[in-house]
């Protein structure tokens, strides 16, 4: 009696702490510049990661207002055209003409870009039954479900380029595409949760923020709408860190811990080094990819000294200092055999994450069924009645 | 972000929706993905969970991907291209007399 008297002003006190911090973390956060012409472009000078974003989005609506501005008929010489398009800062869209060794490109980057957000559920869906509070539980699934979606904007991306969703299933849990190595790495506490945020998303945007500018179409809408939901998770990650960098020195040294362990393999997540790349410069020409591996790992580098210093924890890096030369922080390079051996499967946790996936395929096979068969029920009685 | 592309894999996929979204009241519907889905009903829901978690929109219609038919195989200009030199139907063409208003 006393629940159900008290229970409608308890639920709702309880629904907005919990709903509001996500949606007013930032209200950039919220994709709602994301349908067509209703916003004036963002102001891009902040140059903070949602600004940058804010700027692609812009540039990509410029673009189409700009036309293209070449000279090449479209009836013409198709790689002309193609040329034409890129040349002109526009948008290669689904039925045009493209280059084979483009879109294999394409198809090989959107896959494994979908793949790493759907194996990148687990290191945190470890957590989310463990999480410390009701809040920290609701934020981590909110975060979870997201990786979740951006894996299905990405997959449908790729699937524009002429390659079915099942044949992508198939890729991941045959083994035969890859997914990023970060997350054969394990979550060991509930800091590794905060340092997957803050480090491991935060690298995550570096990378992704510039495809937002990609010349595909497409993808570059779907990694605009990823990049402003990233944004949370990486601030997310970071509050949690700062609130156990803040609090018992047991908890302090878990956050340090967690730091200590993700540094090297966040920075392994912008590939190899330049020298050893091997699709950059050709991604380059066509505009799929805007920096190289390095120039992006040191953007991460700079970024991530101010904030640690807030979180007054300690990146791992005694090569770690600042050159006025370079305008830029000298830092230690990741272990690039290490890369290399966890790409190939021998991290700590590969064959459990393939595992899994391949188990939670097998295992929802019976709901893709089921569902199919209700439908083509529903579809044959419609039929009856129309008859 | 999905356009049919005509093209199919080995097994019989669930179908393919586009997902369209009206943002906020007086805007309208614009295409925001696509998603694959049994039946209209499930896309719907689906649609609901991809593309609207933090309130994007107050109305969703799917539509099955194969039902659309698109304006040519190509995504080129020259299928519009007839539109460019009757440039009579825009209003800046004509020439207004000096000292003309409310025209």
């Amino acid at each position: 009696m006393v629940a159900a008297v008290s229970g409608q002003p308890v639920a709702r006190g309880m629904r907005e702490s919990l709903l509001h911090p996500l949606v007013s973390m930032d209200p950039s956060c919220n994709t709602w510049d994301m349908y067509g012409n209703d916003f004036a472009p963002a102001d891009a000078s902040d140059g903070d990661l949602l600004g940058q974003v804010e700027a692609a989005e812009a540039a990509l609506r410029a673009a189409a207002d700009r036309g293209r501005g070449g000279t090449a008929a479209p009836d013409a010489d198709p790689e002309a055209y193609f040329a034409d398009v890129i040349d002109a800062d526009q948008k290669i869209e689904p039925r045009d003409w493209m280059p084979e060794a483009y879109r294999r490109t394409l198809i090989r980057q959107i896959a494994q870009h979908a793949h790493s957000e759907i194996i990148g559920m687990q290191p945190e869906g470890n957590w989310i039954s463990r999480a410390p509070s009701l809040k920290r539980k609701a934020i981590l699934l909110a975060k979870v479900q997201d990786e979740a979606g951006h894996g299905l904007y990405l997959y449908a991306a790729a699937e524009t380029l002429g390659v079915s969703r099942d044949e992508l299933v198939d890729l991941l849990i045959s083994g035969r595409q890859k997914y990023s190595s970060i997350f054969n790495y394990p979550t060991l506490t509930w800091a590794d949760v905060g340092a997957i945020g803050w480090l491991v998303d935060g690298a995550a945007i570096v990378n992704q923020v510039p495809l937002c500018r990609c010349s595909y179409g497409p993808y570059a809408r779907a990694m605009i709408r990823v990049c402003k939901e990233e944004s949370f998770h990486q601030r997310q990650g970071y509050e949690i860190l700062h609130t156990l960098a803040h609090g018992t020195p047991a908890q302090r040294a878990m956050a340090q811990d967690a730091v200590d362990r993700w540094w090297y393999p966040s920075l392994a997540m912008f590939g190899p080094p330049d020298g050893d790349s091997t699709h950059s410069a050709q991604s380059m020409a066509w505009k799929i990819k805007r920096f190289s591996n390095d120039e992006l790992r040191q953007r991460f580098v700079d970024m991530c000294v101010q904030q640690a210093e807030a979180l007054n924890l300690a990146l791992p890096d005694p090569g770690l200092r600042w050159n006025p030369e370079r305008q830029a922080y000298d830092f230690t390079q990741p272990d690039y055999d290490e890369l290399m051996r966890v790409i190939s499967g021998d991290g700590p946790c590969n064959r459990q994450r393939m595992e899994h996936r391949r188990r939670a395929h097998a295992e929802g096979a019976w709901v893709r069924e089921a569902a199919a068969a209700y439908a083509a029920k529903r579809a044959g009685r419609k039929e009856k009645v129309a008859a | 972000m999905n356009e049919p592309t005509g093209q199919r894999g080995g097994r019989e996929p669930a179908p393919l929706w586009e997902v369209f979204v009206r943002a906020r009241r007086g805007l309208s519907h614009t295409h925001v993905g696509s998603l694959h889905a049994p039946d209209a009903e499930l896309a719907l829901h689906h649609a609901r969970d991809l593309y609207t978690r933090r309130q994007e929109g107050v109305s969703i219609w799917v539509v099955p991907a194969g039902a659309i038919t698109a304006s040519s195989p190509d995504e080129k200009d020259a299928f519009f291209d007839p539109a460019a030199d009757k440039v009579y139907r825009h209003p800046t063409f004509y020439e207004v007399p000096d000292g003309v208003a409310h025209l």
